[in-house]
């Protein structure tokens, strides 16, 4: 086995062999997580910085989680704690966190590409941990890991993902994802939610969604991020629950043991009912203790030796 | 230059080694209350496997049995970079128990440091000892086994390799010279 890369920065950059070691390996972590002394010494001595410039409680929890339980020092600096709200440039920010030698940097921010810059700038590993409307690389592995504990594999799995997938770092990433893994992604929402062309990563996109769901074994349904919007890009939010709510008639007409996920927070009542989300078909917590897995990981592979780049 | 393979226990040696560690295991633990084995992975938990079923065929009593994956306490993740993780799986309280940690090769010790480390995390059992099917020296930590199958004095550039067939039994173990 061996790992080659040095950040993570999307799915994108992943090979399938890739994404099976990550996996494997979280699916050992989970082992750890559920001890009663949940905490190894395989990172003691490490530095992680989480460099969060967007809010996030999840994601921002989970990674410092993950660190702590690989025994790492865990840094948080959120951007309005920061120099930033004092104008300090990513560049700036970025020699000076080099400066103190830290070992991963895990990194938000709400501008895509930004992962990218700071691992040309900085000699530790980067973690993207969600850039704009680019990538959420170890939201779209811990998915997998949850279909993958399901289903018992992925390859030829039919997933849809429903809602903004414009704005949706999570649908990239899973898309990348799972294309690379074998299996079928159908791409649901409003045409004015769906980026044109992306049918070329090989997604099928739908507009209607009961023909999406049609047999599908696994049902993603995204939060509608009315807060990344410029100008609304449905009517109402009441009309889009109506066309593209999840609710148990709709579910119905997916795979009898499909399974229903959700990267959070959900809006319930707008992309999801509470029938639904609270229903047996739900995995939404299991990704999020799955997410821990994965992060750990993640981290676990960045840090290990040495990366020849 | 071209490896030199010397086999140093055939099937047969090897069980041989193993019942007397059953026995040994038995008489030193007057029995099998309170023992449970732990195997390290990956060979350290076949051979567990082994000895749980000779100690079986002497006692008529199956201990428990349990394996640890070490790669989380390694102390050279900088030099070796990341390891594939295997599962520990350990599904009885080790508090209060005498436990046998089972490994095949006893090399610079190392590892049943990690391996020790590991089973602390886990609970406080009340004593550990070891058993290992092959020690080849080279210790650079105080750690020494209380049942051997064979002593093997190597040279450090002298590799020990023990092969198991498809149903991780045991078939012999090699000296190999680079």
């Amino acid at each position: 086995m061996s790992f080659r890369h040095k950040h993570i920065l999307g799915t994108e950059y992943l090979s399938s062999e890739d994404i099976q070691l990550i996996l494997d390996t979280a699916d050992s972590f989970k082992e750890i997580n559920s001890r009663e002394i949940k905490k190894v010494p395989t990172l003691r001595g490490k530095t992680i910085i989480n460099l969060f410039y967007e809010a996030s409680t999840r994601t921002r929890i989970s990674f410092e989680i993950a660190g702590k339980r690989l025994s790492a020092d865990t840094v948080n600096i959120s951007a309005s704690a920061s120099s930033v709200v004092k104008g300090e440039t990513l560049e700036d920010t970025a020699k000076n966190l080099e400066a103190m030698a830290p070992d991963i940097i895990v990194m938000r921010h709400s501008a895509s590409g930004a992962p990218h810059y700071l691992a040309e700038r900085v000699g530790c590993s980067v973690i993207n941990a969600g850039d704009g409307a680019h990538e959420h690389p170890s939201q779209a592995l811990l998915d997998l890991l949850t279909i993958r504990q399901h289903k018992g594999t992925l390859k030829g799995l039919t997933v849809a993902i429903v809602g903004d997938i414009s704005h949706s770092r999570v649908a990239r990433s899973d898309l990348y994802a799972m294309k690379t893994m074998g299996m079928n992604v159908r791409l649901v929402g409003p045409g004015t939610m769906v980026p044109p062309g992306i049918e070329r990563l090989g997604a099928e996109v739908y507009t209607d969604m009961d023909q999406a769901l049609r047999g599908a074994d696994v049902v993603m349904m995204l939060r509608i991020q009315l807060e990344r919007q410029g100008k609304p890009l449905i009517p109402s939010v009441r009309e889009y629950a109506r066309f593209y709510g999840l609710n148990p008639s709709r579910l119905a007409l997916a795979a009898k043991d499909a399974i229903v996920m959700h990267p959070g927070p959900m809006n319930r009542g707008v992309e999801i009912s509470s029938y639904v989300a609270d229903g047996p078909q739900n995995v939404i917590l299991e990704q999020v203790e799955n997410g821990v897995a994965v992060r750990m990981a993640l981290l676990y592979l960045v840090a290990g030796g040495e990366h020849p780049q | 230059m071209a490896n030199t393979e010397t086999v140093i226990l055939d099937r047969n040696g090897i069980s041989r080694g193993l019942t007397r560690i059953a026995h040994e295991i038995l008489e030193r633990n007057k029995g099998v209350a309170n023992l449970v084995l732990v195997g390290i992975r990956s060979g350290g938990d076949h051979l567990a496997r082994e000895l749980r079923s000779l100690i079986a065929d002497i006692e008529g009593e199956e201990v428990p049995l349990g394996a640890v994956d070490v790669t989380m306490y390694r102390d050279d993740l900088g030099s070796r970079g990341p390891m594939a993780m295997g599962k520990t799986e350990i599904p009885f309280p080790l508090d209060g128990r005498n436990v046998i940690l089972v490994d095949d090769v006893l090399y610079t010790g190392r590892t049943i440091r990690a391996a020790m480390d590991a089973l602390i995390d886990l609970g406080r059992p009340r004593n550990i000892q070891l058993a290992v099917l092959v020690d080849r020296g080279h210790r650079e930590l105080p750690i020494r086994a209380d049942y051997v199958g064979r002593n093997v004095p190597t040279a450090r550039e002298e590799n020990i390799l023990v092969e198991f067939d498809e149903n991780q039994k045991p078939v012999e173990v090699r000296l190999i010279k680079s």
